[in-house]
């Protein structure tokens, strides 16, 4: 379960998340809808820990992730996170970017990683580029690199920032696809995205974040449907439409 | 050109060894000093691209007192001073150190490079999977960063290879200086600096050739 908990994040003299409260539970999708600068992102990143934060606290399953006892490396093996840039690690082939760290964090020999490797590539369809170089993938086939790296960690939770944001359009279906296969699978995910049919689809609940705070949640009936709770949510949501 | 008078005696194969052997000893100097050079440069380097201000502040003033100042004349401060404090060194050791601190110079400007290279957001992604500092180092910045950089790294080993020939200034007896010492006894400059410009570039072409290859490989 994550939970998070009056989470504040400033940068500086911005004040970008102001006292969010969200819990996750195992096998929940929930999806971050909301303008560019709403803060969406940056609780991704305070969830994982890539970010400190200023006050209120992360939990996953019960480990504080902000306590300076913590062992981040540790935790973050069990929430995988995939970004709007795939980042891609270009020295290294598809297999080898996969199994980089189940086989240095994880220890696993050589074989046993690539092994999971494989096993994770072939489940977001790139069995046939296993030897290929990023350089030589579309921006697609690279996001799905990415999650299958993510995946290869076989962590508990799942953290999406984005990951269409960056693809050309005709490539964004392969993506979600593989999005909806993982929720399909019983993952427990976080995504944050502006694609609105794909979180009326998959998401158990919808939140929608506006200028640092969570304005409303509920599921996508409730956000979608013709009534939202919120004013803003209802303005938000015509304005995409 | 007119041959040299009876006091001089000609250009022979001994001679030709002679150069042969102090080419070796240009090659030996020059190898250990971008050695350890490339040693304290990569730490040097890193200390300046992730260190604190304080650090950043310290290293790049230090590295530019040994990047402004001439060379040549690091070496004879240096050899001198050593001499004078009473622990005077074999002319290689004084040479080698003042080269591989000089050495070390330029390539801390190219690893701070190198790891300025490698994006801040794929050092992210590699945290994000459970890697900790040292395995993103070692692992990402270190084969994204030497390949952004390489081909600069192989322009330093280049140059310091050809400074080594200001070593001859401190009594090292490596290829300028052989070739001062038969130019002495042969009078016969013009031929022997023809004949060291082609040492130096047998020297330093396979370097650049190899430093090709291997960018060859790694973008494939």
């Amino acid at each position: 379960m994550i939970e998070v908990k009056q989470l504040h994040k400033k940068y500086g003299e911005l004040h970008v998340l102001k006292g969010i409260d969200l819990s996750v539970k195992k096998g929940e999708v929930v999806c971050v809808i909301g303008a560019s600068g709403s803060g969406k992102s940056t609780l991704l990143y305070c969830i994982n820990g890539l970010e400190t934060i200023q006050k209120g606290e992360v939990l996953i399953d019960g480990i504080s992730v902000h306590d300076k006892n913590t062992d981040l490396n540790k935790l973050r093996q069990n929430v995988g996170m995939v970004f709007q840039q795939w980042n891609s690690f270009p020295h290294l082939t598809a297999l080898e970017n996969v199994a980089l760290s189940p086989r240095v964090v994880k220890k696993m020999s050589k074989i046993e990683a690539q092994e999971i490797a494989k096993k994770q590539l072939i489940h977001v369809g790139l069995e046939d580029k296993l030897n290929v170089y990023p350089s030589a993938l579309s921006g697609g086939q690279q996001q799905r690199l990415a999650i299958a790296r993510a995946l290869a960690m076989e962590p508990s939770y799942m953290l999406f920032d984005e990951v269409t944001s960056a693809l050309d359009p005709e490539l964004v279906g392969e993506v979600l696809d593989t999005l909806r296969l993982l929720a399909k699978d019983g993952m427990t995910m976080i995504c944050v995205t502006h694609e609105m049919s794909f979180a009326r689809d998959v998401a158990d609940r919808v939140a929608y974040f506006h200028e640092g705070l969570m304005e409303e949640i509920g599921p996508p009936e409730q956000i979608f449907g013709d009534n939202p709770k919120s004013e803003k949510t209802k303005k938000f949501l015509a304005n995409v439409k | 050109m007119n041959s040299a008078g009876s006091a001089f005696t000609n250009l022979s194969w001994v001679d030709l060894i002679f150069l042969g052997e102090a080419a070796i000893r240009t090659l030996q100097i020059s190898i250990v000093s971008i050695f350890f050079g490339t040693v304290i440069g990569i730490i040097l380097g890193w200390m300046l691209a992730a260190g604190n201000v304080f650090v950043r502040i310290a290293v790049s003033s230090i590295l530019d007192v040994f990047r402004s100042v001439p060379l040549i004349i690091q070496l004879i401060l240096f050899d001198s001073f050593v001499s004078i404090a009473g622990y005077p060194m074999p002319a290689f050791w004084s040479g080698t150190i003042v080269l591989s601190v000089y050495c070390a110079a330029l390539v801390a400007m190219v690893a701070r490079a190198g790891i300025e290279a490698v994006s801040p957001n794929l050092r992210r992604a590699a945290r994000s999977l459970g890697m900790g500092y040292w395995q993103d180092l070692r692992y990402i910045v270190w084969p994204v960063g030497l390949r952004a950089v390489f081909p600069s790294w192989i322009g330093v080993a280049l140059s310091v290879l050809k400074d080594s020939a200001l070593v001859s200034a401190i009594g090292y007896l490596e290829l300028m200086r052989a070739s001062q010492i038969l130019t002495t006894k042969t009078q016969e400059s013009f031929k022997i600096m023809l004949l060291i410009g082609l040492f130096y570039f047998l020297m330093s072409y396979p370097i650049s050739k190899a430093g090709e290859f291997v960018e060859k490989k790694w973008q494939s």
